[in-house]
């Protein structure tokens, strides 16, 4: 189109890219400090650091006790995926499909979640959570970590299964099928793109979700993003560059997650929640 | 056939629920609310409760409130909140619209910047809070560079202060602000602002009489979860601010509440706080929002 052209050459058109480039540039040279600091041997002065090395990631590695961070993460992580997608996926049929009284009601119940900060609703959860005695503990994690998780699937969900002909379902009840088999048959793998989505952005979300879990876990349950939380915090005690190499464990986890994600779903999804929840 | 007559007349509570869309399906909504019921109302309405039973039992039940409201310190962390969270709210949501109304259109590179966006907001708010405090450091590359360039003689203060945190919620939040703001505007038929053209009207023009107004409830919902995001600013108030001082926003003295002091009582008492401003906001704004256009974007037919 030519209007594109006429758009990159006014100023408005400099300005606006200009700022992208801006932000980009910022946005490395975050990321790249924390790389850079990770290999050097010492940096206080100067552009780049005096030395390199990787000791500090063997530093790290045993220090922070990455295996079982990750292996932790990974547990509270994929455990969240399957609880949330099995719980959410009927209720977003239903709230896709159906009218009914209360169902506003409902709804309401599902999104407030999405519309609270999550220190809000997780400190009376975490209270909650320690009087159950499941405090500290990996299911406490787990339990925590599902609250958001499942409204995110439901909102995920319910625009890929209203774009299902509802007259795919009808035929096949007239065939004689039950409730049960046009689940399993029809509409599991109709919405199979729907159901990978929402996994992985439930997957990419946990992994990053700090308050809640911050909350709830105590040693042994802590997830990768809380043990860098407390690498900073209490930064001192360990070298710098041991906390960055922590960071680096942390950015390569997601970014890993991150691709993978994004073979399979597009960026705008990981906001379509909030799209979708916009028009109930 | 009159025995339908009677049952029409005669109230018929299976046909009634039937007839309003209640049938054994609605049972596969069991296990979703019987969870938020566990995990997130009845919590909620304990943490409420909490909060009028104050540890010290002789301060009554609104011992806390009044506690928190009594002391300037306390008091202040809503202003504080509210100074962090409206700027940069808005900086995210009015800076995201001309990007998004330049790539609403199959453009070349924004998959990239789309993929490239998603990054920081993946990464989280514990990780872009540790770069930023070497980076944004009197010694660090951002202060280099403007010092290398003239443009400043003194490296510029810009961690545990107020900008340190503004500067984290910008790099989380644009992104977030962007991608929902381009979702919004690609669900504008572009066939209006090609009627417009038609009609004569500039490229201003048709932004500012068809696509802005057609945006402008997208706008609010984005503002309104950007809000979100910023009122729970806890860990970059904490590892980027002074949480001590002009960042000791609600979500610090809650955790510092709970994590320091063990006071759940109080603790849920702040989130009860944090959660009636921070409704009060989106509610304003959505009720702000309901007086707007809210019919049809896609055009089409009608």
């Amino acid at each position: 189109m030519s209007s594109r052209k006429v758009f990159v050459k006014s100023p408005l058109g400099w300005l606006i890219w200009g700022s992208v480039a801006f932000f980009f540039i910022n946005l490395l040279g975050v990321i790249g400090t924390v790389v850079v600091s990770s290999f050097g041997t010492e940096w206080f002065d100067g552009w780049l650091p005096s030395g390199w090395t990787t000791k500090f990631y063997t530093t790290a590695w045993h220090d922070y006790q990455v295996p079982n961070l990750l292996r932790v993460t990974l547990q509270v992580a994929l455990a969240v995926v399957v609880i949330s997608i099995l719980v959410g996926t009927p209720a977003a049929y239903v709230l896709a499909r159906r009218d009914f009284p209360g169902k506003k009601i409902l709804m309401l119940s599902f999104l407030l979640p999405i519309m609270l900060p999550p220190i809000t609703y997780g400190i009376p959860l975490a209270t909650f959570i320690y009087r159950l005695n499941l405090g500290g503990t990996l299911t406490g994690v787990i339990v925590a970590n599902t609250v958001p998780a499942i409204p995110f699937v439901i909102l995920v969900l319910s625009p890929f299964i209203e774009q299902i002909d509802p007259k795919i379902e009808a035929a096949a009840r007239m065939c004689g099928a039950t409730t049960r088999q046009i689940f399993i048959k029809i509409l599991t793998p109709l919405i199979v793109p729907g159901l990978l989505a929402a996994a992985l952005l439930v997957l990419v979300q946990t992994v990053a979700l700090f308050e809640l879990t911050y909350l709830v876990s105590g040693p042994g349950s802590n997830t990768l993003v809380v043990a860098l939380y407390y690498a900073v915090f209490a930064s001192g005690i360990r070298p710098y560059q041991a906390i960055s190499a922590m960071a680096v464990f942390y950015m390569l986890t997601t970014l890993f997650i991150l691709i993978v994600a994004l073979r399979y779903v597009n960026p705008t999804q990981m906001v379509s929640q909030a799209r979708s929840a916009d028009s109930k | 056939m009159s025995s339908v007559d009677t049952s029409a007349r005669t109230f018929n509570l299976k046909s009634w629920l039937a007839e309003h869309g209640v049938d054994r399906l609605l049972f596969l909504l069991v296990p979703a609310f019987l969870a938020m019921l566990a995990f997130f109302i009845y919590p909620t309405i304990y943490g409420t409760y909490l909060s009028f039973h104050p540890m010290e039992a002789k301060s009554g039940a609104l011992g806390n409130y009044r506690s928190f409201f009594g002391d300037t310190y306390m008091r202040n962390s809503i202003w504080n909140t509210f100074r962090i969270a409206l700027p940069v709210s808005l900086i995210n949501v009015f800076a995201a619209v001309p990007l998004a109304v330049r790539l609403r259109h199959r453009v070349r590179g924004k998959r990239t910047i789309n993929t490239l966006l998603v990054i920081p907001m993946s990464l989280g708010t514990v990780l872009i809070a540790e770069g930023l405090s070497a980076y944004l450091a009197p010694n660090g590359w951002f202060n280099r560079t403007l010092l290398a360039a003239g443009i400043i003689d003194q490296p510029l203060q810009l961690l545990h202060n107020f900008w340190g945190v503004i500067i984290s919620l910008l790099i989380t939040g644009f992104p977030f602000a962007f991608l929902l703001t381009l979702s919004y505007i690609s669900g504008i038929n572009p066939k209006m602002e090609e009627a417009a053209s038609t009609l004569g009207a500039t490229s201003w023009q048709r932004f500012r009489y068809i696509t802005f107004p057609l945006l402008t409830p997208g706008l609010a919902i984005t503002f309104c979860l950007n809000f979100v995001l910023a009122f729970s600013v806890f860990p970059s108030a904490n590892l980027l601010g002074n949480p001590a001082g002009d960042s000791h926003v609600l979500a610090v003295a809650a955790a510092q509440a709970i994590v320091n002091n063990y006071d759940y009582s109080m603790a849920s008492a702040i989130s009860v706080i944090t959660g009636a401003f921070e409704l009060a906001v989106v509610a304003l704004v959505l009720v702000m929002r309901s007086r707007l256009y809210s019919g049809s974007t896609s055009g089409g037919k009608g």
